[in-house]
């Protein structure tokens, strides 16, 4: 069993990492930081024993994403599972006055997710055997004007797994989107919230079970999926006046 | 970009409490986009926070959590030479290597503890009189230095850079990494011997008997006065042998279920350790071992972090906070300044909750490294304030006489005279940092407090 990770260096991508890890797989860290996923690497086979390495991986680069699959595949063997941890806030203001910032966060966000699902998939149906995960986010439920360049991209990547989904499923492979609301990362540093934020280590840990169980759209914490569900209900009329 | 958040930090004792530029790089490039964007307010690691006072508290000035820094980096099996980030902690080293026979060389009374404290504090465990601190087993440490550069130093490259950064507070760089060897061992169980001692020449007696023990540590109950004083419960132990096999049975079982809920969730009232509480723990926590000593085979957990079960236990001392006061004296014939100690401390009516007391072994690592042959002993007190304060004065005089000091990893309150007298290498330990970090990009509230680095007295 072989996890390919993308988008590496995050803690929630490493600490699944480490779930896979410890579940005996072999795992291949890809990240833009290669230094860093060499650690990671690194890192999983001094804890897990087990073989891992690492490489470069760039959601822009569209161009080398099935070359990286082919690479990981002629390291490890067949990638039974794939992670998606990649993405880019980036910054609403910015991504507003210059179209090169909004085009960046909607590129690493949902036109490199497409590529290197859609290389994955072709590789997974070939076999009938494989599990994708779409880390995503609740942001993606509903564009808001604090981040909805964004969520806009989360969202539609979060269309797009549900397609992949229904068209991988009578292949035999598996998507799940992973929505997460607060975790305690890099992107909530320092955040002040009423909400509890979850640790990186709990969301690994449900998002390593939900694939297991083959959950179709996993919100973490959980919770979230009730705060969405009151927040996808208001209607536009009274919603395009709200500050969220 | 480094990002920065404004909290209040504060070390084990909750004492003192001070407010500071917080960041908690995850990758090595944010450790040096955070390096970066340093000011003149200094820089300072801060890794579990178990230091007990202002070690690794830096007022005002910027403050790096390494605890996310703590990918293990290589392992070589036939050795156990293990390479990891600072963050890496105890607890991480246990759960790795435990079921494949390796142990951390040295452990404190806490397995929530990094690797970068450990040798920033050179820490020692309950096997120092055999095996030392833990620089006694590192032989190599990858640093950030002030200047920018990343300096790899051992005792062939940069010794004294080395030399200074074992027990160096902290203040000779930002570790990133080092090379620590780890420790074969059979089983998680460790054959252990409870001894009642009666008084403190018996405490001697049991210790100087107990050669053949890896680990040694004593309670001492600090209250009691008279032909009594100094008795206690002596703790000694080894790592199983191969035939030697352990059972968890029915306690070890409750422990794991009940773990999640030993927590000390709010402050304790004020009220709660006072003299009366104080008096009637030490007397119960001694009357429950019977007279003489006792055998057994128990897990490494209780063993060696009997604390660790109940999470937060620092709490119970309320918002106040507590000192903790560990000193170490030379071994004396009549053991003098130890009695003066307790003497000090029954007469002044402020109870220490939970003593212990340990024979050092030979191994003293010089510059501000702090177990030195002879005696330590560690009190806790409750914050009780300015009678706490000039008590604690009255100890250090009688350490400073005796020749002795006090561990700087515990320590929120020395003077910096009376820490020169107890640290005589501390002059040549600054002129190594000062060449080093000669503008003071690396700073700590106990170094400015005891003129250990730039900003302070």
């Amino acid at each position: 069993m072989t996890t390919l990770v993308l988008g590496a260096t995050s803690r929630i991508a490493q600490q699944i990492a480490q779930r896979y890890a410890e579940s005996g797989d072999k795992v291949f860290v890809a990240a833009r930081d290669v230094e860093e996923a060499e650690r990671i690497a690194a890192d999983l086979a001094v804890r897990h024993q087990v073989k891992a390495l690492a490489g470069r991986f760039d959601a822009l680069a569209t161009d080398d994403h099935s070359g990286l699959i082919d690479h990981v595949e002629a390291e490890l063997g067949p990638v039974t599972t794939a992670i998606l941890a990649f993405g880019d806030m980036g910054d609403q203001d910015r991504s507003q006055e210059s179209f090169a910032d909004a085009k960046r966060v909607i590129d690493v966000n949902y036109t490199g997710a497409v590529s290197i699902c859609e290389a994955l998939a072709a590789k997974m149906t070939s076999r009938g055997a494989g599990t994708i995960v779409g880390v995503g986010s609740v942001a993606g439920d509903r564009g808001r004007k604090s981040n909805y360049i964004y969520g806009s991209a989360k969202g539609a990547f979060g269309l797009y797994l549900q397609g992949l989904r229904n068209r991988l499923h009578s292949e035999g492979v598996h998507v799940m989107t992973a929505k997460l609301g607060f975790v305690d990362t890099r992107m909530t540093y320092g955040m002040a919230t009423k909400i509890p934020v979850a640790s990186p280590e709990a969301a690994s840990a449900a998002i390593f079970e939900a694939a297991r169980r083959r959950v179709d759209v996993l919100y973490y914490p959980s919770f979230w999926r009730a705060i969405m569900g009151v927040i996808k209900g208001i209607p536009e009329k009274a919603f395009k006046r709200l500050s969220l | 970009m480094a990002q920065w958040t404004e909290r209040e930090l504060w070390g084990w004792g909750r004492y003192p409490r001070v407010p500071a530029r917080v960041g908690r790089p995850e990758r090595r490039s944010e450790v040096m986009a955070a390096f970066a964007d340093r000011d003149a307010s200094g820089l300072l690691a801060h890794g579990l926070g178990r230091s007990y006072g202002d070690a690794a508290l830096l007022r005002d000035g910027k403050v790096l959590l390494t605890r996310r820094l703590d990918r293990m980096l290589a392992f070589d099996p036939e050795t156990g030479w293990l390479r990891c980030e600072a963050g890496v902690s105890i607890e991480d080293i246990l759960e790795t290597f435990v079921p494949r026979g390796w142990f951390p060389p040295v452990t404190p009374g806490t397995k929530f503890v990094t690797v970068g404290g450990a040798l920033a504090c050179d820490i020692h465990g309950k096997n120092h009189h055999v095996d030392g601190c833990w620089s006694n087993h590192v032989r190599r440490v990858e640093l950030l230095t002030a200047s920018g550069d990343v300096v790899i130093c051992d005792a062939q490259n940069e010794p004294e850079l080395f030399k200074a950064t074992v027990g160096g507070m902290g203040l000779t760089g930002l570790m990133l990494s080092m090379e620590v060897q780890l420790v074969p061992i059979h089983s998680p169980w460790i054959e252990m011997e409870s001894v009642r001692v009666e008084n403190l020449d018996h405490f001697f007696e049991v210790s100087a008997e107990s050669a053949d023990f890896t680990h040694t540590v004593s309670w001492i109950d600090c209250v009691t006065t008279g032909k009594g004083m100094g008795r206690g419960i002596f703790m000694r132990g080894r790592h199983a042998r191969p035939h030697i096999d352990g059972n968890e049975g029915v306690v070890g079982v409750a422990k794991d279920v009940l773990a999640p809920f030993l927590d000390v969730p709010v402050d304790g009232p004020s009220w709660l350790l006072n003299k009366a509480s104080i008096k009637t723990f030490n007397e119960v926590y001694f009357r429950r071992h019977p007279k003489g000593s006792h055998e057994s085979v128990v897990h490494f957990e209780p063993f060696f972090y009997p604390l660790d079960a109940i999470r937060n236990w620092n709490r119970i001392y309320g918002k106040r906070g507590f000192l903790q006061y560990q000193l170490v004296v030379p071994r004396e014939p009549d053991h003098r300044s130890l009695r003066a100690v307790l003497e000090a401390i029954t007469s002044s009516g402020m109870g220490s909750f939970l003593a212990v007391i340990k024979e050092f072994g030979a191994q003293d690592n010089g510059g501000l490294s702090f177990p030195m042959p002879g005696v330590t002993l560690a009190l806790d007190f409750a914050n009780y304030g300015d009678p706490l304060l000039a008590l604690l004065d009255r100890l250090d005089r009688i350490v400073v006489e005796a020749g002795g000091r006090v561990y700087l990893g515990k320590d929120a309150r020395l003077e910096p005279d009376t820490f020169r007298a107890m640290y005589p290498d501390w002059k040549a330990w600054r002129d190594v940092r000062d060449t080093w970090d000669p503008t003071g990009v690396f700073r700590s509230d106990l170094g400015r407090r005891l003129g250990l680095c730039m900003g302070g007295v």
